[in-house]
């Protein structure tokens, strides 16, 4: 900023002027502990003047105590923020950093290199346009720059800077430099990238940084920050078809009713004939409302509120596109995700599914292949662990307007939710709808649920026995069939022993297995309700996750889960089946209770105690439950 | 003809304000009464015209905020028809607790941070904006600008939830909470152009003017009351003087300057190049500080 200084000090005025109207790049940094990225950005930051004096003496300070670097500065320090990273010296999350030149002002996201943090550079290339890879030039190529660049390409960044570090401790030999960016080259072919620029940099002397290097004659590209400065990104967005996810219905009177939201692509002006997705309702924009008042004409990027002349029902989640230009509307999908959670991907599991201003609940299908991010090779498999890659199928509960990914950043891209620790386990990309060959359409038939109830004059349920392994869940199941038997009701037991032989004898009992195992039974209990029984399932069902989505499949009031609450310590005291002690002697793995956990209801509707009460007592006492 | 820098910079935070309001029961304003908070107000309203704020704003009084800082709040909330709640510690009055007798930490910590969780519980308040940026401090650079809370309103650094895309995960369980930063992404230089384009009226104490002050521990601070106790070897004197932040006096050091207007504090803010949080005193206790004050729940 210095060299601005006279302008600055003798008007001001004009300066500010000048100051206003700048570009703003987003870019990410990749790179590992050692190939000096953060003293890259300590650079940057330094010799874009934006360190002030007390953070220099800070600096200097710091760099004593916790520097690499001998008695000089380190620049690492200036952006390895967390107390934890200044005694381990590394980075651990995604920080941004800010720096501005006189043509634009930037935002740089800062990302650990480390195998275990894919979730946070892809957290960072989210929303970055330009990517620098970072390459150790003793080094060169490495797995990790293959990683890198792969998720950098799945995240849709389309420019690349090869920056060749450490050009100083290889004498700043042409050869080597030309060598890395023949084989990078090569290697990124089908990444989809626009636009690489290799350049040759020593972080830590400055070299091409900001100032040409005078031992790098060969070299005619630009530096780094001059390409920084320059680079031509493609607003794609602008001339793309219109698009504008509602978020929210503003109404603060009964005069005024308009829809907010921030324009994702295209533009739009008073008078344009619209559609809104997925219900296709038609209309023509009334009123734009800019962040600075009425306006005829609004494009990407803005948050606007729009107008229409016609009274149609909007709701949040929904889509406003030009008439001719609607995007799709699907609820099935083929999407690549990054796994971002210790706790693996469950397919079959209903997770929270949120698109731009659209939650809605979703599965995953099918896994098709899983995709090593550093060999970039197609893989089978049946989960996805923390940082893993997939391409997968997603199926969700409605309709929502998309459009793929690589249109369109906003409308294809969602973040997967757990929903029971509101964790975001993952993020995708839309590649695109799945058309299912028949659609199955259910059939509707005269004769109904409530019909069939009526016919064996009872009301169709299910009593949903789960707790641990002996904790007598089959004893008192049985009691009570025998009990609502003798009173004429029509009942079905459903439990491991007729099950698992027969449905589900091609399940084990691995997580994703357990899953499917009781997804199936849920679903045969739901055709058993709709054909008007009582249905007793016991199962051990250890998550809170499958027993909700068992929960779901029925009516209010027709799922009734009874919890048997019999201690660890009881259940192996009893063991009758001998199952503890294997698992105990490690002879049977997965066992709940043992080395697989067991999450308690939180919401049962009965919650009995076998210690206590004899199953005769307990039996008895559900059916007065269900008399009530 | 794509968005300059302050116009993106002001669609994002529209989007954010919206985004909360949309998703939660019960949101929040944390006003302060400073620069950035005037920016977050002026933001507010425009993510909601033409209609009304839909959320209240709170205002922590430590009751050593400058003078000119409580009117300047009183005048902006009439103005904007705002309801503006304030709360202030009683317990921590009752107790005599000041900067002065138990020093900046212990005065921090019960007039403000313990008073924002009370605040916040008392209300129930399920989202809170606030109005912190990431260039400020080390520590913040890592926030997300959705920064979740547990129940006794910490924050994990360690288990901070992977935000992508303007995609917001916004779920929570009961009595958790969630921080919200609107202008995480702006500089201190951009909220000043910001507030020199847009004609954002803040408190004039940012303003060089002639103030009391006295010197003490290197720093300049006002006499904006009778409750600071002048030591013998001090000497009150008038002085040309603004702040580069505003906080409890006692605790708010003073630069000298003659930049009596926006365009003049930009001016000088780009010539002398002294990072803003420096004339507060909190942050210089030891090296990480300002991290472990967030893990305790001060914003």
């Amino acid at each position: 900023m210095s060299h601005q200084s006279e302008l600055i000090e003798g008007d001001i005025s004009s300066y500010l002027k000048s100051q206003a109207e700048k570009e703003f790049l987003r870019f990410i940094t990749c790179g590992s502990v050692d190939d000096g990225k953060s003293t890259l950005i300590g650079r940057l930051l330094y010799d874009s003047k934006m360190i002030f004096e007390d953070q220099l003496s800070a600096l200097e300070k710091d760099s004593k105590k916790f520097g690499t670097q001998g008695h000089n500065i380190d620049f690492a320090l200036l952006v390895d923020g967390l107390a934890a990273e200044r005694e381990q010296g590394i980075t651990i999350d995604v920080a941004y950093r800010f720096f501005s030149t006189n043509k634009r002002k930037f935002i740089v996201a800062d990302t650990p290199g480390h195998e275990q943090y894919t979730r946070n550079m892809a957290t960072g290339a989210s929303t970055a346009e330009l990517a620098i890879l970072m390459i150790d030039a003793r080094k060169g190529i490495l797995t990790q720059t293959k990683r890198h660049s792969f998720i950098v390409s799945l995240l849709g960044i389309k420019h690349v800077v090869l920056a060749i570090n450490k050009m100083d401790l290889i004498g700043f030999d042409q050869n080597v430099f030309q060598e890395i960016d023949k084989n990078y080259r090569t290697f990124a072919k089908d990444l989809g990238f626009h636009n690489i620029e290799s350049i040759p940099v020593s972080a830590l002397e400055g070299d091409n940084i900001i100032e040409k290097s005078n031992k790098t004659d060969w070299y005619d590209g630009p530096m780094l920050m001059e390409h920084l400065e320059t680079v031509q990104i493609e607003e794609q967005n602008e001339s793309a078809p219109f698009r504008l996810p509602i978020q929210w219905v503003n109404r603060p009177n009964l005069d005024f009713r308009g829809f907010s939201g921030s324009v994702s692509a295209g533009s739009i002006e008073v008078g344009d004939d619209i559609i809104a997705l997925p219900n296709a309702k038609t209309s023509k924009i009334k009123e734009i409302l800019g962040a600075s008042g009425k306006k005829n004409h609004a494009a990407f990027g803005e948050a606007i509120t729009i107008c229409l002349e016609d009274e149609i029902d909007i709701s949040r989640g929904d889509v406003i596109a030009k008439l001719n230009e609607r995007p799709e509307t699907t609820d099935q999908f083929q999407a690549h995700i990054i796994w971002m959670h210790e706790e693996h991907l469950l397919p079959g599991r209903p997770y929270l599914i949120k698109t731009n201003n659209q939650t809605t609940e979703g599965v995953v299908t099918e896994l098709k292949h899983k995709i090593n991010v550093n060999s970039l090779e197609h893989e089978s498999g049946k989960t996805l662990e923390l940082n893993e890659v997939g391409l997968v199928n997603i199926s969700l509960n409605r309709s929502i307007a998309y459009d793929s990914y690589t249109e369109n950043k906003t409308m294809g891209s969602f973040i997967i939710i757990d929903k029971f620790t509101n964790s975001t386990v993952a993020c995708g990309m839309i590649k695109f709808e799945l058309r299912r060959a028949s659609n199955v359409h259910w059939q509707a038939v005269d004769v109904d649920k409530k019909s069939r109830s009526k016919q064996k004059h009872q009301k169709a349920k299910v009593l949903w026995f789960t707790g641990l392994s002996g904790s007598g869940k089959s004893t008192i199941a049985n009691l009570v069939e025998k009990k609502l038997h003798a009173m004429g009701k029509h009942t079905y037991l459903l439990d491991g022993d007729n099950v698992r032989h027969g449905l589900n004898k091609d399940l084990g009992f691995i997580d994703v297995d357990r899953v499917e195992n009781i997804r199936r039974i849920g679903e045969v209990s739901k055709l058993m309700v709709d054909a008007g029984l009582i249905v007793l399932a016991a199962f051990i069902s250890p998550y809170r996750a499958e027993r909700q989505m068992v929960r779901e499949m029925m009516d209010k009031d027709e799922f009734i889960e009874i919890f048997v609450d019999t201690p660890l310590e009881i259940c192996e005291e009893r063991d009758e089946k001998g199952l503890y002690k294997k698992a105990r002697s490690g002879n049977l793995k997965n066992f709940t209770g043992v080395d697989s956990a067991y999450e308690i209801p939180n919401d049962a509707e009965i919650v009995v105690n076998t210690v206590k009460y004899k199953p005769e007592d307990i039996a008895n006492y559900i059916l007065k439950w269900m008399a009530q | 003809m794509s968005l300059n820098h302050l116009q993106k910079l002001e669609a994002e935070s529209i989007h954010i304000f919206r985004e909360v309001v949309a998703t939660s029961q019960n949101p929040v304003m944390l006003y302060s009464i400073g620069k950035d908070s005037e920016v977050m107000l002026h933001l507010a309203l425009k993510a909601f015209a033409p209609g009304s704020l839909p959320f209240p704003l709170l205002h922590v009084d430590t009751t050593w905020k400058f003078k000119e800082m409580i009117s300047f709040r009183d005048k902006i909330a009439k103005e904007h028809n705002l309801n503006l709640l304030v709360h202030i510690n009683q317990d921590g009055v009752e107790k005599g607790i000041s900067p002065f007798t138990h020093g900046s930490a212990t005065h921090t910590d019960i007039m403000k941070t313990v008073a924002l969780k009370q605040a916040l519980n008392e209300n129930r308040f399920d989202v809170a904006f606030g109005g912190a940026r990431r260039d400020e401090e080390k520590s913040r650079a890592k926030e997300r600008i959705f920064s979740f809370r547990s129940e006794t309103h910490r924050w994990n650094p360690k288990n901070q939830r992977p935000e992508l895309w303007n995609i917001y995960n916004t779920k929570i369980n009961k009595d958790e909470s969630v921080r919200v930063f609107p202008l995480s992404n702006w500089t201190e230089l951009d909220i000043w152009q910001y507030i020199h384009i847009e004609k954002i009226p803040i408190v004039p104490l940012y303003l060089a003017a002639k103030r009391p002050v006295v010197k003490r521990d290197g720093q300049l601070i006002m006499v904006d009351d009778d409750r600071i106790p002048i030591h013998e070897n001090e000497q009150i004197k008038q002085k040309m003087v603004r702040f580069r932040t505003l906080g409890c006096y006692p605790l708010t050091g003073a630069v000298e300057s003659k930049a009596a207007t926006i365009e003049e504090i930009i001016q000088e803010m780009l010539l002398t190049r002294t990072s803003e949080r420096h004339g507060r005193i909190i942050d210089q206790d030891m090296g990480a500080s300002m991290e472990q004050k967030k893990q305790e729940g001060y914003f």
